[in-house]
């Protein structure tokens, strides 16, 4: 026993080392796995709140560009109400649009990042306004990535530039479809993979998202084909796509809600269980 | 309660806040930041409790972490260096650690560029291996190191060398 405690003073400082070291460890492993991290995340209100005050000062820097951006997008809305009065008049039924019901919500990203491997962003409301684990996240020019922790006034989005985040896309002509990844390189470009050989791929064609999960409603916006090639087992197609979003400059976005998500995901689970 | 304590603990919260809201967003190039926080590390006096110098760096490297949505990463690494210091120290200057009577005002320019640059690149080496986490990409990660370590070497010398105090 004595010889126990003489070896636990000696070498205290190593063993407070290892204990540090260990514990840093496992936070990290942690934030890699998907949906588990709960100690460390920037959804508290310290560093909400900092970052709250920091974005309020730098929003002023910014307002005409997104003053140009959001006036872009409501010409575009103005245009597709006009011609849905329009098409409303001539009594046909615009099918193409969203299926189901979404609800979406404005909101503020106060801290982006694109520089490191595994990016996240902080938005501005949480759990108050009722914003939960597995809402989409998009701007009008494509989609941000999928809400992970929830505060009460903060939540995180795991960004699509994060080599941990997996969504399901498709091309916009046809309906092949795929996951899309990010391999930490550029924050310009994203990876589709797994799109069969056989789908017919032209450079400059626009992958959207497919709607297989609940989260994103089919046909949103996420790039252009920048370049392909075969993947290892040369079965399929490693796509690079160039996003349509400047994910370095994002400041106004939408949370959407799809409002039969627990109805359909209750039904999964139970066909999952038989 | 003397005045180095003081000080130190301003260093310390400057420090952090300059990290998390200015140097974070710099990315040059598109991904290299400069980590100027470790410069606390860095420039602890010799002088000290060792434990209570371990749990420091610890606390430090977590708070750059919660900010950053990062987990532990920088906690590990600055544990790390904060542990190797005296290594570090002995090896870069030498005798005048031995007696204990350094300071990092008056000590000549080549050492210290060594004692830095021994610090940060290890310091950015277990950054980046814990970030990618990934051994496949180990390129990606030694290529992220070096532009990362240049950058803070530089921007470190650059602070010490304005903010140092000339007592002589």
């Amino acid at each position: 026993m004595q010889q126990i405690l003489n070896f636990i003073i000696r070498n205290k400082n190593f063993l407070l080392y290892l204990l540090l070291l260990s514990l840093a460890i496992f936070f990290t492993i942690q934030t890699h796995s998907y949906q588990k991290s709960k100690f460390i995340n920037s959804a508290n209100f310290l560093s909400g709140g900092i970052y709250t005050r920091l974005n309020n000062i730098n929003q002023y820097f910014d307002l005409k560009t997104q003053n140009e951006y959001l006036s872009d997008e409501n010409a575009r809305l103005r245009n597709r109400l006009q011609n849905y009065h329009i098409s409303l008049e001539e009594n046909y039924v615009d099918t193409t649009g969203f299926d189901g019901s979404y609800l979406f919500r404005p909101v503020l990203v106060i801290k982006n990042s694109y520089s490191a491997t595994t990016n996240i962003l902080l938005i501005n409301k949480g759990s108050n306004d009722s914003i939960q684990q597995d809402f989409g996240l998009i701007t009008p020019k494509g989609i941000l990535g999928i809400v992970d922790k929830t505060s009460k006034n903060y939540a995180t989005v795991i960004s699509i530039l994060n080599s941990k985040s997996k969504i399901s896309a498709q091309l916009k002509k046809t309906n092949h479809f795929g996951t899309l990844t990010w391999d930490g390189i550029s924050p310009k470009t994203v990876q589709l993979i797994d799109i069969p050989k056989i789908a017919p791929i032209v450079i400059g064609d626009t992958i959207v998202t497919s709607g297989r999960s609940v989260i994103f409603p089919k046909g949103i916006q996420i790039g252009t084909i920048e370049s392909y090639k075969l993947d290892a087992a040369e079965n399929n197609f490693e796509i690079n796509v160039s996003l349509f979003n400047d994910m370095t400059n994002i400041e106004h976005a939408y949370i959407i809600e799809h409002l039969d998500a627990p109805e359909i995901n209750n039904i999964l689970n139970l066909s999952n269980e038989q | 309660m003397n005045s180095s304590v003081i000080s130190q603990v301003f260093n310390f919260i400057l420090l952090v806040l300059i990290q998390v809201l200015i140097l974070n967003h710099i990315n040059f190039l598109g991904y290299i930041n400069p980590y100027l926080y470790i410069l606390f590390i860095v420039l602890y006096p010799i002088k000290n409790d060792r434990i209570v110098f371990l749990l420091l760096s610890f606390l430090l490297g977590i708070l750059v972490d919660i900010f950053s949505d990062s987990g532990g990463i920088h906690a590990a690494a600055c544990v790390t260096i904060a542990y190797i210091r005296p290594l570090v120290l002995k090896w870069s200057f030498g005798t005048v650690y031995e007696h204990q009577t350094i300071k990092f005002n008056n000590v000549d320019f080549g050492s210290k560029l060594m004692y830095i640059s021994i610090l940060t690149v290890i310091h950015n080496l277990i950054l980046f291996l814990l970030e990618v986490f990934n051994f496949s990409e180990i390129l990606l990660t030694l290529q992220k190191t070096l532009f990362s370590s240049i950058f803070t070497i530089l921007l470190c010398i650059i602070v010490t060398i304005i903010f140092s105090k000339r007592t002589k």
